[in-house]
């Protein structure tokens, strides 16, 4: 059987999304047109040649500051997800294994913390923890860890009814290897799928935190505290309301494409009308 | 006497309900404990002597030992007693009420608004899902989950406080709801907000239940015995298209609750959850307490209550407690 191979248009535009977002996030690793506590620009600056922005009220340009965003977005991105994976699977694993009552409670508990929304969580987290990064990461990342438990949970269930781990077992190999050489390597492209899901998500969540003051704190500004800020100036320059806004709009949008283009490309049989 | 499996069901359920509250307050408690900071530091300026310290701990109750600390805590909880705001100096419970009479107008209108307009729409796409603006509708849902809520509400005071100056720009009436006009004018725009985003999320759910029971064989079958199409949704349609619906519902009703935080934080509305946020910066645990387990036990209870909708309307979901199909 030949297999053509296709190309999935969501994970092209979906790619090219994320794809310009991390460059700009990598740039500012190194180099952002103006430092961010440079204060020159002049208040409120129009955009110009020299601010592709424009300024902001204290005068600083937007470009850099939305750059510098970018790169608190992906940060989020990718430690969230790494927590909500690792732990997620962890629990996923232990759920998928046990029986009975001990399964039952493991569901009720993920069900529990799905519904559970994220910003609260977050909030709790804050409330302890104070402001920071890391606060917004690691409460953004115990959320979504539900999520990826319970899927989990149910991808091990259905790989453990198979007859090759019956088969597997039976010619001696023990669980731990079973795991890594039959479970893992059948669940992984679904997981993938959610990962790239909710990275976007969670570019989203800790957008609205920094709305509210609770996440990075100055002058890292991510795009939620940009928002923030130009609400107060949006009738003198709309712009520095807009930017950041489009630019989280299409780190979700991508991310979701991402995440629909590899559902297709890793298994076409899940294709469908949606 | 063997009770009905319905009853049974409603009795676990609340088992289970009871025992998460009882855990979500025992981590709220040992959460809020873990900080570094004693309490009582916020009732106290630079320099204060040993004396004044001891009064404050005593006055937060942080002087004595953790344990009672905590049977305190659960017996407050019970009696819906959270003690007085640190800062403000008064007391938490009138102030949480106060503040729910602006939040839960806020999500329960938005909520009703958010129904009325996505299902419908949801059904069309789905029963058009062929035509142009079938596809229009779905991408236009697409688009909804990925916008930022309070974006949406910059920009819609943009447009319509800012630029045509219809309604306010945020602020809710001093006297509250004693003047309806004045309180549903200044609810216009942070409903429309969140009815906005919210309608986007839901009707993708409505489209995708609805195109499930369009392609079903039982819908086929149905039709193909006689029965019009109206006759075949009613009978069989509705039924299963509601049981996913429900569940997207209920959680949409509780992060609509919980997400009017940043709603109310757009519009300056004096809610819940701008509270809190005013309590997490100023550190006054009492209110912070108060919000967290106020916010959690609705969230909870909405939990409770779309599973038992759930039971009513698909009775076959007996195999999991929390009602989904595992």
């Amino acid at each position: 059987m030949t297999r053509k191979r296709r190309h999935s248009l969501p994970l092209i535009v979906g790619g090219t999304l994320v794809g310009f977002i991390a460059l700009m996030a990598l740039i500012s690793i190194f180099w952002t047109p103006y430092s961010i506590q440079d204060m020159t620009g002049g208040r409120l600056g129009p955009l110009s040649s020299h601010h592709w922005l424009g300024t902001d009220k204290l005068g600083r340009d937007l470009l850099s500051r939305v750059m510098i965003g970018a790169r608190i977005a992906i940060a989020v991105g990718f430690g969230s997800v790494l927590i909500g994976a690792i732990l997620g699977v962890i629990l996923g694993l232990v759920a998928g294994f046990a029986q009975r009552w001990v399964d039952e409670s493991f569901s009720a508990m993920f069900d529990i913390l799905i519904a559970f929304p994220t910003l609260l969580l977050a909030m709790l987290i804050v409330a302890a923890r104070g402001a920071s990064l890391t606060s917004a990461i690691i409460a953004i990342g115990i959320g979504m860890s539900a999520i990826v438990a319970r899927l989990t949970r149910l991808l091990v269930k259905r790989v453990l009814a198979k007859d090759f781990i019956t088969a597997s077992r039976a010619s001696g190999t023990s669980w731990a290897r079973i795991i890594f050489i039959h479970i893992l390597p059948n669940i992984w492209t679904t997981l993938i799928v959610t990962f790239a899901l909710q990275f976007g998500f969670a570019g989203l969540t800790e957008a609205s935190l920094s709305y509210l003051g609770l996440g990075a704190p100055p002058p890292n500004a991510s795009w939620g505290s940009l928002l923030q800020e130009a609400q107060a100036t949006v009738l003198t320059s709309p712009v520095a309301a807009i930017a950041p806004g489009v630019l989280l709009v299409c780190l979700v949008i991508g991310m979701n494409l991402v995440a629909d283009g590899l559902r297709d490309v890793a298994d076409p049989t899940l294709r469908r009308s949606r | 006497m063997k009770r009905s499996p319905m009853i049974k069901y409603i009795l676990r359920r609340l088992m289970v309900l009871l025992i998460s509250l009882y855990v979500a307050s025992t981590s709220l408690f040992v959460l809020l404990r873990m900080l570094p900071g004693d309490p009582a530091n916020a009732l106290l300026t630079v320099g204060a002597t040993p004396q004044q310290v001891a009064a404050a701990r005593h006055t937060v109750g942080s002087d004595l030992p953790l344990y009672e600390q905590y049977f305190h805590w659960l017996r407050n909880l019970s009696s819906f007693h959270f003690g007085t705001s640190l800062i403000g100096n008064v007391p938490v419970g009138p102030e949480i009420n106060s503040r729910l009479s602006v939040t839960v107008p806020l999500t329960l209108i938005s909520f009703f608004v958010t129904i009325t307009i996505a299902v419908p729409l949801g059904f069309i796409a789905a029963y058009k899902s062929k035509t142009w603006y079938g596809t229009i509708l779905n991408s236009i849902s697409q688009l909804g989950i990925a916008i930022p809520v309070f974006w949406v509400g910059v920009i819609l005071i943009l447009i319509f406080a800012l630029r045509f100056m219809i309604f306010p720009a945020g602020g809710f009436p001093p006297t509250g709801w004693s003047d309806p006009g004045q309180a549903v004018r200044a609810l216009v725009l942070p409903v429309a907000t969140i009815t906005l985003v919210m309608s986007a999320s839901l009707t993708r759910y409505v489209r995708s239940a609805t195109l499930d029971v369009l392609n079903s064989d039982y819908l086929r079958t149905s039709r193909s015995l006689g029965s019009s199409f109206m006759e075949a949704m009613w009978r069989h349609g509705i039924r299963n298209a509601a049981s996913p619906v429900v569940s997207i519902l209920g959680m949409e009703l509780a992060t609509t609750f919980i997400g009017a935080v940043v709603v109310e934080s757009v519009f300056a509305l004096p809610g819940l959850g701008s509270l809190l946020v005013q309590a997490i910066g100023q550190r006054d645990y009492p209110i912070i307490q108060g919000i967290l387990f106020v916010s959690t036990m609705a969230v909870l209870v909405i939990g409770f209550l779309v599973d038992l909708a759930q039971r009513f309307i698909d009775p076959r979901m007996s195999k999991s407690l929390a009602g989904k199909n595992a």
